[in-house]
């Protein structure tokens, strides 16, 4: 953080999502440690909390891994145990980490985390090369369609800043990849400990021609990574103001999933499929000729037609089909294995359902990414192949054109718990 | 907002809040907005008038009221309640003490902080809300930093860290049963920084105590305490005259203000940009140990 800060330029910064994944001993807690150090995103009181608690650790250096422990039970035990939110800012650009443990067992918190990321960063160790758990995370990227993946050879220090041995994991992980649908990869050799190509370049590794993370992070370009060609609008709530300045307004409250909407624009209420144009796109500060994805706006049409909530407004021309059996990669993220033939509440952008898991295809080998044909037994963490039969018909799109209209949740009517995160294909 | 459809990060924090607050109304029947009068509920409030326009904000406020306030907030929170039309239900901590319901702390660092959670559990479950909205903040400390949008509580008013559902895109899970109720909190991926941005930025009305002013204080634990009738001074505290500022707004026996000349809001936004110490570092309630938030939070605390 710079004393002469410019106020103007703060306004103007992009906000970039990014996932870690990983685990115990793979430097992750160190290196978005170094990152938020080296960025001078961490305060001063926090800095001398963990020199404290290292020493009462024994430890001689600063473990920058203290600052993104979370909670007390995880304190005592050393592990990450959940999804933990980190932010930080340069002048450049704001950073949301989603930081997610990596083992095989917490699956179903890398899948949440990657589900809001526009960006995973993905650590291998340069001694061990591409491990089962690197499959692991890129297969999830894939899956949930993280737009770019930033591979970074850790402990670069460990083997003497060597590039053979940088270029042998790139040529491992390029291999690998290949077989899934990973669109925007990139490689940076860094040494979280000593903090080479992070923040700051270094005396180390002069043969990298490339930037640091910090500075791919501040500049990958994102603005694209949105859907603006599928217009698509579900409806989250009726605004009627009964005033008297406003008698007669009926407005729709929603955030814009997809597309341009302008005003005047025709559109189409599904399910119902009546027709109207677009009179009025409506903010607190004023009137938008046009709205586009994420924002949240309210819009009024020309004619009074019946809509309400799970509604979604789209283009003529332009329909999602409405679908009651849906296929689906699932991921189950509850201790209780799902029930045949059991009604779950099936969740897809403002519209609700009753739903079946009416077929299980096959489970994935998320470390071999091989299809298990045979295994249909579905727990905790696995991710399935799945067909679902909605109890209506539900307007979504395929998950790799649309990641907010392509994706639905189950929930159990029994406890009201969240139980499996869907992406429709 | 620039011409190739992408928002600033203000503009998509905005939206995200929006559509959250918009999915407590959709989801809750009984939804209400915790307000402290400190600035992250001032946003809160802000962002909800922003959901619904034209309507008006469809929840009352809620303020717990630990009798320990600053004269300034409860002037402001007045006339917000006045200017916005909404209803203010207020839950008091001096009742809860009458009725026995808790005993006051006593001794020199005796607070009230505490003793809100039961008053808070109570008037939710007076009310029946089934839905509270706070302006807390996952950068505020290492406890919140897992905290989720929709937060689950049982019908003891407790959170249980483990047993939080999963939040994934932007599909949240307001289903309960009865007697259980949520927390939700819409602004919890901005930071102090954001806060202070959009308030400039949207130029929202803030009370006077967060812009440095000659102040009444007393030097205790490393920050300025205000004085006031609801202070215990000891032999050697001397109360001066010192321009400070708040960074937080809490009770007036527990919150510290801070050196400084800064009274505008651009100032504010360049003291916080410049800042190296928290913004809670000045707040003893957090200072009582390292979990000290994690161990309120699970008892039911905002």
């Amino acid at each position: 953080m710079e004393n002469n800060f410019d106020t103007q330029s703060y306004l103007d910064m992009e906000l970039l999502r990014f996932t870690t994944a990983g685990s115990v001993d793979d430097g992750k807690s160190t290196l978005i440690g170094r990152l938020l150090y080296d960025s001078k995103s961490i305060f001063e009181d926090q800095v001398e909390q963990i020199e404290q608690t290292s020493k009462k650790k024994g430890l001689e250096h600063v473990d920058l891994s203290l600052f993104t422990d979370g909670l007390k039970d995880e304190r005592e035990q050393g592990i990450t145990i959940d999804v933990a939110y980190r932010y930080f800012a340069t002048p450049k650009r704001k950073f949301i980490i989603a930081d997610t443990p990596g083992h095989v067992q917490y699956t179903r918190n890398m899948v949440t985390g990657a589900s809001t990321a526009n960006l995973a960063l993905i650590l291998v160790d340069a001694r061990n090369g591409v491990i089962e758990q690197t499959k692991r995370h890129t297969f999830i990227a894939s899956l949930l369609q993280i737009p770019h993946v930033f591979v970074c050879i850790n402990k670069m220090d460990l083997v003497d800043y060597s590039q053979e041995a940088y270029d042998k994991v790139v040529k491992e992980y390029t291999d690998f990849a290949a077989k899934l649908n990973v669109k925007d990869v990139r490689f940076i050799p860094i040494s979280a400990l000593h903090g080479d190509n992070v923040v700051n370049r270094g005396e180390n590794m002069n043969w990298y021609e490339g930037g640091t993370l910090l500075h791919n992070l501040e500049t990958v370009h994102i603005s694209s990574d949105q859907n603006l060609r599928d217009c698509r609008f579900p409806v989250q709530t009726v605004i009627r103001p009964h005033s008297d300045e406003y008698h007669d307004f009926r407005g729709y409250a929603g955030r814009v999933a997809g597309g341009v909407f302008k005003k005047g624009d025709n559109v189409v209420a599904l399910p119902s499929g009546l027709e109207s144009k677009i009179s009025g796109i409506h903010t607190l500060t004023g009137e938008l000729e046009e709205a586009f994805p994420p924002q949240s706006v309210t819009i009024t049409l020309e004619d009074d037609i019946d809509i309400s909530r799970g509604d979604i407004l789209v283009r003529s021309e332009n329909r999602p089909e409405g679908q009651q059996d849906l296929d689906v990669m699932l991921c189950w993220l509850n201790t209780n294995p799902p029930r045949p033939r059991a009604k779950y509440v099936i969740k897809h952008t403002t519209a609700e359902a009753r739903a079946m898991i009416t077929e299980i295809q096959y489970k994935m080998d998320i470390n071999s990414l091989h299809r298990l044909e045979e295994d249909k037994d579905i727990k905790m963490n696995d991710i399935a192949r799945v067909k679902i039969r909605s109890t209506k018909p539900l307007f979504a799109d395929d998950y790799n054109v649309n990641r907010v209209t392509g994706s639905i949740i189950l929930v159990d009517e029994s406890t009201n718990e969240t139980v499996a995160a869907g992406m429709v294909r | 907002m620039s011409d190739n459809y992408s928002l600033t990060h203000l503009e998509e924090l905005e939206a995200e809040a929006i559509y959250v607050i918009r999915e407590v109304f959709a989801q809750f029947d009984n939804p209400a907005i915790l307000f402290s009068g400190g600035k992250d509920s001032i946003v809160v409030a802000h962002l909800a008038r922003k959901a619904f326009f034209p309507a008006k904000i469809p929840f009352p406020f809620v303020h717990i009221d630990t009798g320990h306030n600053f004269p300034e907030t409860m002037a402001f929170r007045n006339q917000l309640i006045k200017d916005l039309g909404v209803q203010l239900v207020v839950g008091s901590v001096q009742e809860s003490i009458d009725e026995g319901a808790v005993v006051e702390e006593t001794g020199l660092n005796a607070s009230r902080n505490s003793l809100q959670t039961t008053t808070l559990l109570d008037t939710i479950e007076r009310n029946n809300f089934d839905a509270c909205m706070g302006g807390a903040r996952r950068d505020e400390e290492k406890a919140r930093a897992k905290e989720r949008f929709f937060s689950h509580r049982d019908d003891f008013g407790q959170w249980d860290p483990k047993n939080q559902r999963p939040e994934l895109w932007n599909l949240f899970n307001g289903k309960k049963r009865m007697g259980e109720n949520f927390r939700v909190f819409p602004i919890s991926n901005w930071t102090e920084m954001d806060v202070w941005q959009y308030i400039l930025q949207e130029n929202i009305a803030i009370p006077e105590l967060y812009f440095a002013k000659e102040r009444n204080v007393i030097w205790r634990n490393g920050s300025w305490l205000p004085v006031s009738e609801h202070i215990t001074l000891r032999d050697g505290d001397e109360p001066q005259m010192k321009m400070v500022r708040f960074r937080t707004l809490g009770d007036i026996t527990i919150t510290g203000g801070q050196e400084s000349d800064a009274d505008t809001l651009e100032k504010i936004v360049q003291e916080v940009a410049s800042s190296r110490q928290t913004e809670r570092g000045n707040r003893e309630d957090d200072k009582r140990s390292e979990s000290a938030m994690e161990d309120r939070k699970r008892q039911g605390y905002f």
